[in-house]
């Protein structure tokens, strides 16, 4: 029914509004006095050289979200053959195709293994 | 014009929200004084104690010090995204506890009102856990890619990685549990485990166990704590994706880590623990007489001094043996572990008390 995910947008709501209101009075309270010092990226009292966000950064971590869009994808086919499994008319067959769908899913796994997209140090 | 009783109804989901949301917005003032307390006991020394008797009026004394400090956005900042984060990481898992069932339904006498103690049972209820806990990566990124500051940043992508690593793993667990129990709702996985500790999940032999250990572990690198808390590493990273946050915004990072921990120790209990089940049965007849609500808190309570304790007990691990705990160890574990589950399930589906009875011996 869609009233049963409505109390996850009451949630939210509530959460945001919260968080809102607090900052809200915290903002009556509280200093505000900055100056450039302050405000620039800390980093062990140096000058920092250059911005963090200029597209530097470790392209594995790219390869890591990738495999995580595959594995997690086929994680959300398991779980209707999950629920569906005690079911005696079709169990052993669809646990054979579920044989099948993860043994396609492992060879993918070794495949990322052995061109070391597994490991973080090279 | 909807009915009266859908206003009823709505009204009734709004008040358990307020009420299990304003209890979560206050779960960290309590849990940082445990906390400290115990990582005093356990480093033999006081913990706080100057603040009220025992140091319990510490946390409220943070708190008026988080409110009353000045807020610094970096001038470099994404200013928008940076003030986003923080509300984006807390969101996600406060709306986990919208599906948790923390009791049976309860009649309120006089009036004669039927409420159930959970706010809503969605009857997806896990995929819904494990899409809405994932969505709090979000937060964290944003918080460390919009600090423009190199030690956020590092956090923020090593936060990332290890988040969706250990989610693949935790979603073939959930999937374990789905089969254990033969259902998504989480109102149902509770009921499914019925009947004291013997028919829990934890004891559905031989797979139970296991699957039990791979959510622990997967849901210990999930809420950052120690031995897993490589984002916040402090030897290496500062303070990881929250070094540029100050004031009510980092309590609120802070408050999103604690209701972490809390969401992964009740997810444990539902999963694992038989959620609001007795552990005796009606062995003792006496213990019928505890709310069940009393043993869900307590389960929860356990799993939270369990995860303190690890903090102060254990070092963390180094990042690449992280990664390869969760890529070469736990999802091949998992994998194999699912087609032994379908086998058990379809060939021999047992828990130990049905063996018992089997034997000719019956408990309860």
């Amino acid at each position: 029914m869609p009233i049963d995910y409505l109390p996850v947008l009451f949630m939210v709501g509530f959460v945001a509004f919260g968080g809102v209101m607090a900052l809200i009075i915290s903002s009556i309270v509280r200093p505000k006095n900055p100056y450039a010092e302050k405000l620039t990226p800390w980093e062990c009292g140096m000058e920092p050289i250059g911005g963090a966000t200029e597209g530097h950064f470790r392209i594995h971590f790219f390869v890591v979200a990738i495999l995580f869009i595959i594995f997690d994808v086929e994680t959300l086919f398991l779980f209707p053959w999950a629920v569906i499994i005690t079911d005696a008319s079709i169990s052993t067959i669809i646990f054979v195709e579920m044989v099948v769908f993860l043994f396609v899913l492992a060879i993918g796994l070794v495949y990322a293994w052995a061109k070391g997209a597994l490991d973080w140090i090279k | 014009m909807p009915s009266i009783d859908t206003l009823i109804v709505v009204g009734v989901m709004l008040l358990k929200v307020l009420i299990i949301g304003g209890a979560l917005f206050c779960a960290p003032l309590p849990l940082t004084w445990i906390e400290r307390k115990l990582a005093g006991r356990i480093q033999q020394r006081l913990g706080p104690h100057r603040v009220g008797p025992f140091g319990l009026l510490q946390p409220l004394a943070d708190m008026i010090k988080m409110f009353v400090k000045e807020d610094i956005v970096p001038a470099k900042a994404d200013s928008f995204l940076f003030k986003l984060a923080p509300i984006l990481a807390m969101a996600p898992i406060f709306a986990i506890f919208v599906v948790v069932p923390f009791g049976p339904d309860i009649t309120i006498p006089f009036i004669d009102y039927k409420v159930s103690l959970y706010i809503t049972d969605m009857n997806v209820g896990i995929i819904f856990v494990l899409a809405i806990s994932g969505l709090a990566v979000y937060g964290l990124i944003f918080g460390g890619w919009a600090s423009n500051s190199k030690y956020a940043m590092l956090g923020g992508m090593r936060s990332t990685a290890q988040m969706i690593s250990y989610e693949v793993a935790m979603s073939f667990a959930a999937v374990g549990v789905v089969m254990m129990s033969g259902s998504l709702s989480l109102v149902d996985i509770v009921t499914s485990q019925s009947g004291g500790f013997l028919n829990w999940n934890i004891l559905y032999l031989p797979v139970g166990p296991l699957w039990f250990v791979i959510f622990l572990i997967a849901g210990l690198a999930e809420m950052n704590r120690i031995p897993f808390d490589m984002p916040e590493d402090e030897g290496s990273l500062a303070a990881g994706y929250h070094v540029e946050y100050s004031a009510m915004r980092f309590a609120f990072l802070s408050l999103a880590e604690y209701v972490a921990m809390v969401s992964i120790a009740v997810l444990l209990v539902v999963f694992f623990l038989g959620g609001w089940d007795n552990p005796l049965g009606s062995l003792i007849p006496i213990l019928d007489y505890v709310p069940p609500v009393f043993w869900f808190m307590g389960k929860v309570g356990a799993f939270i001094y369990f995860f303190m304790w690890l903090r102060f007990t254990i070092p963390r691990y180094r990042y690449d043996q992280l990664m390869t705990i969760g890529w070469k160890i736990m999802i091949p574990l998992s994998l194999a572990n699912i087609l032994a589950t379908g086998m058990i399930k379809i060939y021999a589906d047992y828990r130990i008390t049905d063996v018992l009875e089997m034997v000719g011996l019956k408990l309860w």
